[in-house]
């Protein structure tokens, strides 16, 4: 089937969505995506950020679709036409978008764990507006320690529901969900249970905000401070295979987490013993360094661009300063 | 006046009842729909009918029948929706409470159509007694032979099944409802697939609004071409109003589509004219998400032609100057009203009803809700409006559901028509927690239409 996508055309499987037509693609017409997750079935559609305009339904029936369409749940028809970052319509539907996830996300990025590998930090930084016109008190809720190893931060959850397909489908039985409804609903566990399964870790690297974060690394350090080191082991659990990133500060493993690809998936899901448990040099075999993408705050300790120079150049003030100096001078 | 159709026997003593219901001359429809037609034969009669959907979106009740998938072995589900929660909209408790025989009537010749052997109404929670009603309706029509095996020797075998609801404004949403039925939380599907293909248990369903399947019961007995001769245009047959408000006598009205809205409004058969001798200042015309308008537009068009009842007279001029059908829930407000009040009510009840999945509805909502209740708090700015406009144009169009657009549009319409009560309650915030903006220019006529000269 053939799509075309801000002008590139690409020939893709039936079936396909346009999210996943578009990172084939790759680039910048990548629709940016909060909720989806390749690696979980039934995700996508909540967040909205990847809402794209469909100018050309299909070869056989080429009306255009009246409403934005979510990339991430719609699949391909052969000669769809779509539009990205080429239509005004989506960049300024995905910016109020980005404007209504962060209403009521504390923007506590400094203090945050998750802060330099944010799919939310990202996103703002580049589809959002500098400024935001909420002025009311934002939601906020206690923090839950959901088991010893996995603390749940309610406050800065984007609801995308990520966890709880996660819990639905790569640990055996779901005691975790979302309670009450609209923007007082909360992830939270069955009667403050614990999440207790070989897998549960997984929420952790799923999640794309600082929501659900590993109470092994928590406050230990940032990041971009942080090496990532490709590196496996034999695990014994049926069902992970030990291919992880170890984060090195130093000669000390500071966390464990999956190999996450460019799009901020895990490549393949590891086992709670994998994650909180090995952190020695001496429990890995190490592969060699993990490669992370040069736009990453990760690799770069700085975003790629040029900050704006704090103080203009005012001719006004220079002339001033020119005559305060010579008078200076003179005495 | 013209025949009621579905509200003819209301005044019955009895009706309630299966023995009187079917003295009246009820489940005639069954027995001429089971014994002479086939399923084919009844979509192409309400087909030909041209009913549209009572639920509020109006669309055309026997196109979605045809849509139904039917693969081979697999079961089709009919679910009625009675989760009627739109403020504003009382007719299908209205009916459901006096005339419970005529859904289930509705039910045994619409799931006889669809190929359904099971169906469902499904009931809001609070209504309880319209539980109970129709439970006993049920078993009464069971213990008759019009519902369970074998219905009237036909070999047509039917179960029935009232399921309450949790409460929740959102599993009015088809797809919701199909969730919740299924005993999950009530958050609507991302559609496609629609519930013609994949609906309840992933097999094709149809699910329709209590007026709508009630309404096949005349088109069956009367046949498709003397219910399209009712009506005007594409708007054929008879439809519930809810009237409510500060009209003279609230209560549910069975018209003929086409009526003039004056009249509807003003005679004395129906609503009887504004309570207490006040005048009109605005309408929502058909449940509370559908765009608000002042009584000068409500009554004319914007071309000064008379508003008829109809959908698409309701709607003429798009959301600049028209509004919707929608349920039928005709909420008229008097001068004494006060609209930014009134939007903010509106907003709190979208915020709190949000099922919270996707993004703009779950926060523009409760935003929304907060800046409206500024405005009518006194506390405003007049860059709120414009906030206002853009929040709701961030929510309109980029949600799962319809529920985001709901709550859209009832503020983009506020804004729109009574753009200077919203200013007066900035600017004269404190005396606008005291007193009302009274009625302004908003009952005004209409200026004439300027020809231009090329």
């Amino acid at each position: 089937m053939k799509v075309t996508i801000d002008g590139i055309p690409v020939e893709v499987e039936p079936g396909t969505t346009i999210l996943n037509a578009a990172r084939q693609i790759g680039g910048d017409i990548v629709p940016p995506a909060m909720c989806y997750y390749s690696k979980l079935k039934d995700s996508g559609g909540k967040c909205r950020t990847c809402l794209v305009k469909v100018s050309k339904g299909s070869e056989k029936d080429p009306r255009p679709m009246p409403k934005l369409v979510a990339s991430c749940r719609t699949t391909v028809m052969d000669g769809m036409e779509v539009q990205n970052i080429t239509s005004p319509e989506v960049i300024e539907a995905r910016k109020g978008i980005v404007e209504i996830l962060l209403l009521n996300h504390p923007l506590d990025c400094p203090i945050c764990d998750q802060a330099g590998e944010c799919d939310l930090q990202n996103l703002g930084f580049e589809h959002g507006a500098a400024k935001t016109r909420y002025e009311f008190d934002r939601r906020t809720f206690e923090k839950i320690d959901i088991g010893d190893k996995i603390q749940l931060h309610m406050t800065r959850c984007i609801l995308c529901y990520r966890c709880v397909f996660t819990a639905d489908q790569i640990t055996d039985h779901r005691i975790h969900g979302i309670l009450n409804r609209g923007d007082h609903s909360e992830i939270s566990t069955y009667i403050t249970a614990a999440v207790d399964n070989d897998f549960s870790g997984n929420v952790i690297d799923v999640c794309p905000v600082g929501a659900l974060t590993d109470k092994t690394f928590r406050f230990k350090n940032r990041v971009w401070f942080t090496k990532p080191v490709e590196a496996h082991r034999d695990c014994d659990h049926p069902g992970c295979n030990g291919k992880v990133t170890l984060w090195y500060k130093g000669e000390e493993v500071l966390r464990v987490t999956a190999r996450k690809d460019q799009y901020g998936e895990v490549e393949e899901f590891i086992c709670n013993t994998c994650r909180f448990d090995k952190k020695k040099t001496a429990d890995w075999i190490i592969e060699g360094p993990r490669k992370v993408s040069n736009k990453s705050v990760i690799s770069s300790n700085h975003y790629d661009f040029k900050p704006l120079p704090v103080v203009k150049t005012n001719p006004v003030l220079m002339e001033a300063n020119k005559e305060q100096f010579e008078r200076d001078t003179r005495l | 006046m013209a025949r009621k159709l579905l509200l003819e026997h209301i005044n019955v003593p009895g009706i309630n009842t299966f023995d009187v219901y079917r003295s009246k001359g009820g489940y005639a429809s069954v027995e001429k729909a089971l014994k002479t037609m086939s399923p084919d034969d009844i979509v192409e009669e309400v087909k030909k009918s041209g009913l549209r959907g009572r639920g509020g979106a109006g669309f055309p009740t026997g196109m979605k029948w045809s849509f139904l998938a039917k693969p081979e072995g697999v079961a089709r589900y009919l679910v009625c929706n009675a989760d009627e929660s739109e403020p504003g909209t009382f007719k299908d408790r209205y009916l459901m409470t006096y005339i419970p025989h005529l859904l289930i009537e509705g039910m045994i010749v619409a799931s006889f159509a669809l190929g359904a052997k099971t169906s469902y109404i499904y009931v809001r929670g609070e209504m309880m007694p319209q539980i109970r009603i129709l439970e006993k309706a049920i078993a009464e029509a069971k213990a008759k032979g019009f519902l369970g095996k074998n219905i009237l020797g036909t070999g047509y075998d039917l179960e029935l099944y009232v399921q309450p609801g949790g409460g929740a404004y959102i599993c009015g949403e088809e797809t919701a409802l199909l969730e919740s039925l299924e005993g999950k939380r009530g958050n609507p599907r991302i559609k496609p697939p629609f519930p013609a293909i994949a609906g309840l248990y992933g097999c094709p369903t149809v699910v329709n609004n209590v007026e709508s399947i009630a309404a096949v019961v005349p088109i069956i007995n009367d046949g498709a071409d003397e219910y399209a001769k009712i009506g005007i245009g594409r708007s054929t047959g008879t439809k519930l109003i809810s009237a409510g408000g500060n009209v003279k006598n609230p209560g549910v009205y069975e018209i003929d589509l086409g009526l003039p809205v004056e009249e509807f409004l003003y005679a004395d058969e129906y609503c009887g004219g504004i309570a207490n001798g006040k005048r009109l200042k605005a309408v929502v015309a058909g449940g509370s998400s559908v765009p608000i308008l002042p009584a000068n537009l409500f009554l004319k068009t914007i071309n000064n032609e008379p508003r008829l009842m109809s959908y698409e007279s309701l709607a003429d001029g798009g959301f600049v100057s028209g509004t919707m059908m929608g349920s039928g829930g005709f909420i008229a407000y008097d001068e004494d009203q006060c609209i930014v009040r009134n939007t903010w009510n509106f907003t709190r009840f979208y915020h709190h009803e949000s099922c919270g999945q996707c993004s703009p509805c779950r926060e523009g909502t409760g935003w929304m809700e907060k800046v409206l209740h500024r405005l009518e708090h006194g506390h405003g700015k007049l860059s709120d409006m414009d906030l206002l406009v853009d929040v709701s144009k961030k929510i309109e169009g980029n949600t799962i559901c319809p529920l985001g657009d709901a709550a859209a549009w009832p503020v983009a319409s506020a804004i729109r028509h009574f753009r200077d009560e919203f200013e007066w309650h900035v600017t004269n915030g404190a005396e606008a927690v005291t007193r009302n903006f009274g009625l302004a220019h908003y009952a005004d006529p209409l200026p004439k239409k300027e020809e231009t000269v090329a």
